[in-house]
């Protein structure tokens, strides 16, 4: 059984939970995106993020949590150097439901993963170790990032195998990102420790994992272990391991953690934040269309395949793109065009960021290929130049020759030097007509996909068969 | 010209020009040197209080726009956040900790023309009743310097007795304001809990404590709050009170007001002889007044100190643990030490009584005791809440003297901690509940000063200062014979 805990900062809020400083430490020299809050200087006194209740309120009830008629927060106390106050102001359900969700569930492949609770609470600051040896470490904090929003997500031990975990971070991911509230690609936006247990074992948590791909290994090798263990008839002792990121193995953590009494007591300085029920309804108003009311509208009122829409809609950036490009009589082929030619150009976060291409560009590229002027294959290569350059269509079009070749006389002149570049597929294409589309490809090549596709084969088809 | 005026009697001489606030503040100056050596009241001086003064009568004379204090000099109790300065909470641990923001109430005074004269001594973090534990050497009692000033704001209510301030700003979390005004013959007020932002203030026990400010007159009580109370969008516990003005009609009496003396607080084995008699001839003042005076009961009162001290910790154990002298605190080098040896070793710096609660905090929020202890003192602190509201159906007030004992000599309490923690018995139930509560100078015993404390409902402060006023009439104390 695998259950996780796992954390998530709402990266795209404005400023951090308790403070106006920015929410976005990353771009920030360590230690300049601080004030006496975060710091939690003397005196100083938490003022609670109202968008991050709502914003964290939202991710609850997409992951179809029970709200609470009111939020509390409690201080959870233990002595770090990433804790400004030597507390973290953090939620807790010990005292009767106050954190912002509980009992959600999400399901994956038929099978129900159920939520424990979801909490919102603060990020501590980043400890950063240096040195070369042990002797002359030296550990050094960065509070540019104590009070970041953070809200964790802990499950019920639902899991039966590493796969149906990575299953659902990647759901949980999307849903994240759809919801506009995270942008999980960030470094550290989004942390899971696990728990791992085997039938009639003892639950051991494993921490300190720095991807969801460690995850999944580490997860894969605290099973084995643990399987191999019970085999020898060895008890399975409850404790808290570490996973270690150069050997790919999990071990045993020396220090006390699950001892830690942290003295729970509620946080004075924050009152009680009732749970209205209107203000419920507006934000689950004000929440975005989930992925899958996204994926049936694709798929019933644009007639778009299942498997293309469930790439479109489970990504955000490419539904966005996708909302805005398409009409009702364009809808298939702008799902298509983004599926298959855009999808390798903007696959990840830098080239999402570099990109130029706008809505508009694809609305106009579909436009022009149903024109006649250009081919698909052409269209293809504009985009790239589009991604790079945010040139219009028309520009592209007229500047780089991408204009379709319909002219049968050049493509005939052009067929010929294919044909005798070609003896023995001209050969083959006359044995067996199948083998004609290597030719067709050869031209397509030489014109670099400016070629009518159509009027090329015919051409071919008249040349070989004569 | 007399620094024995009130803050409105300074504020009128100053408009119509027959003082100014370089002269005034430059009396006070010379009170303070003259006298600081025996009444400590201070930890640090504004050094720039006169060039203060000066930018503030020149600008009354080019008739510029002032601020309503005109310069009036007002002692902040050390434990109040002041930009640039030092603000040490009187222990080692702060002992060089410069706040880079004010407090609130800090740039309100500020923005009215204030001056802010210096930062008043304490007990350390506020834990203490007589001052004793400020780790830079306690107050002394202006009425007899042989005498402890009451605390924690000791400093505070010191400084306006000896005449060293016109009003202070102190902090009250059990009676921290109420009991030295008692001691020291002032006025302090500890107001409805989210009246005044604390933003600024150094939490000792977040949850019931408010600051509250110390004044000779009940009129200057008045004014001061009327400039310090609000909502503070950088306290989320403050509440709105519409700008109420507590100083008009301060004098509307009280006659026909029903009044409960809470027989818990007002009789009993614990209560001194004088203090019990002082406080029934101020019950004879009210009736005189035409309020109805009568007696009633708070039976949980018997249980406030415990939950007081139960309470306080368990916040005091979380609200001190940041102090660990990494981000700020006092000079140490941290070579060679590993995380928690460094911890241990660098908190060791907090003096006795700290270090007591801190070592009680730890305990009484713990896993397998919170239940027995942290937990049974929240219910007790809902049933009180619950008999004062049930109380303020019947009654408009509720009276007690402000502390069963008279003021105390140096070192006669401070080895018994549990004698100690009584002396807050009458005055904790106002912070476990919330609600505002007075400390008004009502008689002199044998040079020592008796204070009677007046409680009204929350929010209430209006009719409580007009009460405070009218039993204010009936006395005739001089000031503290330095
Ligand atoms: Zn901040």
């Amino acid at each position: 059984m695998i259950g996780l805990e796992i954390h998530c900062q709402l990266t795209n809020l404005q400023s951090k939970l308790f403070c106006s400083c920015k929410a976005n430490y990353r771009e920030f020299e360590p230690n300049t995106n601080i004030c006496p809050v975060c710091m939690g200087l003397p005196g100083s006194l938490p003022r609670l993020n109202q968008k991050a209740v709502e914003k964290a309120s939202m991710i609850a009830m997409a992951l179809n949590c029970k709200t609470p008629q009111r939020l509390g927060f409690f201080r959870k106390n233990y002595f770090y150097p990433d804790l400004p106050k030597n507390f973290q102001i953090t939620q807790l359900n010990m005292y009767g439901p106050t954190s912002i969700g509980e009992q959600g569930k999400v399901s994956i492949e038929g099978k129900e993963i159920r939520i424990r609770r979801i909490q919102l609470e603060e990020d501590p600051g980043r400890l950063i170790y240096e040195g070369a040896s042990e002797r002359t470490q030296i550990t050094l904090v960065d509070y540019n990032r104590a009070g970041t929003p953070l809200v964790e997500i802990v499950t019920e031990p639902d899991f039966d195998n590493p796969r149906q975990v990575r299953i659902f971070l990647n759901i949980l991911s999307d849903l994240l990102e759809n919801l506009g509230v995270s942008d999980p690609s960030l470094e550290g936006a989004m942390r899971a420790d696990a728990n791992v247990s085997i039938e009639g074992g003892l639950r051991v948590e494993v921490k300190n994992i720095g991807s969801f791909h460690d995850l999944e290994k580490s997860i894969h090798f605290e099973l084995t272990r643990q399987q191999s263990l019970a085999e020898r008839g060895i008890a399975i002792a409850q404790e808290t391991r570490h996973w270690d990121d150069k050997r790919k193995i999990t071990i045993s953590s020396r220090s006390k953690e699950e001892d830690e009494d942290y003295r729970y007591i509620l946080e004075g300085d924050i009152p009680w934040v009732i749970m209205d029920s209107e203000s419920i309804e507006k934000w689950k108003k004000n929440m975005p269309e989930s992925i899958s009311s996204k994926k049936e509208r694709y798929i019933t009122k644009h007639a778009i395949p299942a498997q293309v829409a469930d790439v479109l809609s489970s990504d955000k950036y490419y539904s966005d793109l996708f909302e805005q490009a398409h009409t009702e009589s364009n809808a298939k082929e702008v799902a298509n065009m983004i599926t298959t030619d855009l999808m390798g150009l903007v696959d990840t976060r830098e080239k999402r960021e570099q990109s130029r291409l706008t809505p508009k560009h694809l609305a106009d590229l579909i436009e022009i290929i149903n024109s006649g002027k250009i081919t698909r294959s052409s269209a293809k290569n504009a985009l790239q130049e589009i991604v790079k350059t945010g040139k219009s269509v028309s520009e592209i079009v007229s500047q780089t020759g991408l204009a379709k070749i319909s002219d049968e006389r050049e493509l005939v002149k052009i067929i010929s030097d294919v044909m005798a570049q070609e003896p023995t597929a001209v050969q083959q294409a006359r044995e067996n007509p199948q083998t004609i589309n290597y030719l067709v490809g050869k031209v397509m090549q030489k014109t670099k996909g400016t070629a009518d596709p159509t009027l090329t084969l015919k051409i071919l088809k008249e040349r070989i068969s004569s | 010209m007399s620094l024995a005026i009130s803050a409105l009697e300074y504020i009128s001489s100053v408009k119509n020009g027959s003082i100014t606030a370089e002269e005034f503040v430059a009396k006070t100056l010379d009170q303070i040197s003259k006298h600081e050596d025996r009444v400590h009241a201070f930890i640090s001086i504004n050094e720039r209080a006169l060039d203060q003064a000066r930018e503030i009568d020149k600008k009354i004379k080019s008739k510029e726009k002032v601020g309503a204090f005109y310069g009036m000099p007002i002692s902040i109790k050390d434990n109040i956040s002041i930009k640039g300065g030092k603000t040490t909470c009187a222990s080692k641990m702060l002992s060089d900790y410069v706040s880079p923001y004010d407090a609130t109430v800090v740039s309100k005074l500020k923005s009215q023309d204030a001056i802010l004269i210096g930062k008043a001594n304490l007990d350390e973090f506020a834990m203490g009743v007589a001052t004793e534990f400020s780790a830079f050497g306690p107050s002394k009692n202006p009425w007899n310097t042989d005498y402890v000033p009451g605390g924690s704001s000791g400093g505070s209510a010191a400084s306006v007795s000896a005449l060293e301030c016109m009003a202070s700003l102190g902090s009250d979390t059990g009676g921290s304001v109420r009991n030295p005004a008692s001691f020291c013959s002032v006025v302090g007020l500890k107001p409805t809990y989210g009246l005044v932002s604390r933003y600024g203030l150094v939490s000792y026990a977040n949850s019931i404590e408010q600051i509250g400010p110390i004044a000779r007159k009940v009129e200057d009580v008045a004014f001061l709050l009327n400039h310090i109370a609000g909502k503070d969008q950088n306290d989320n516990t403050t509440v709105d009170n519409q700008s109420q003005d507590y100083l008009a009609g301060i004098d509307s009496g009280i006659e026909g007001k029903k009044i409960g003396i809470i027989k818990e607080m007002s009789r009993g084995a614990g209560l001194d002889k004088n203090v019990e008699s002082a406080f029934w001839r101020a019950v004879d003042s009210f009736e005189k007044l035409g309020a109805k005076v009568e007696e009633m009961s708070l039976d949980m009162v018997e249980y406030t100190v415990a939950t007081y001290y139960v309470l306080t910790t368990a916040e005091a154990g979380s609200n001190l643990s940041r102090y660990d002298n990494i981000r700020y605190g006092y000079p140490m080098d941290l070579e060679g030490y590993e995380f928690k040896s460094y911890i241990s070793k660098a908190r060791r710096n907090f003096g006795p009584e700290v270090t007591r609660r801190m070592i009680i905090g730890g305990f009484v929020p713990s896993a397998g005791f919170a239940g027995k202890y942290l937990l049974k003192a929240l219910k007790v602190k809902s049933k009180l809440k619950r008999q004062v509201l049930e109380a303020f159906k019947k009654f408009d007030f509720l009276i007690s003297p402000t502390v069963p004992i008279l003021p105390f000599r140096f070192g006669e309490k401070i080895d018994d901690p549990l004698a100690m923690y009584m002396a807050d018995i009458n005055t904790v139930t106002a912070n476990l509940t919330g609600i505002p509560a007075i400390s008004v100078p009502f008689e002199i015993h044998n040079g020592l000063p008796i204070g009677v404390q007046i409680h009204a409902n929350s929010l209430q402060e209006k009719q409580l200062l007009q009460a405070a006023h009218a039993l204010q009439g009936t006395t005739s104390i001089p000031g503290a014979p330095l």
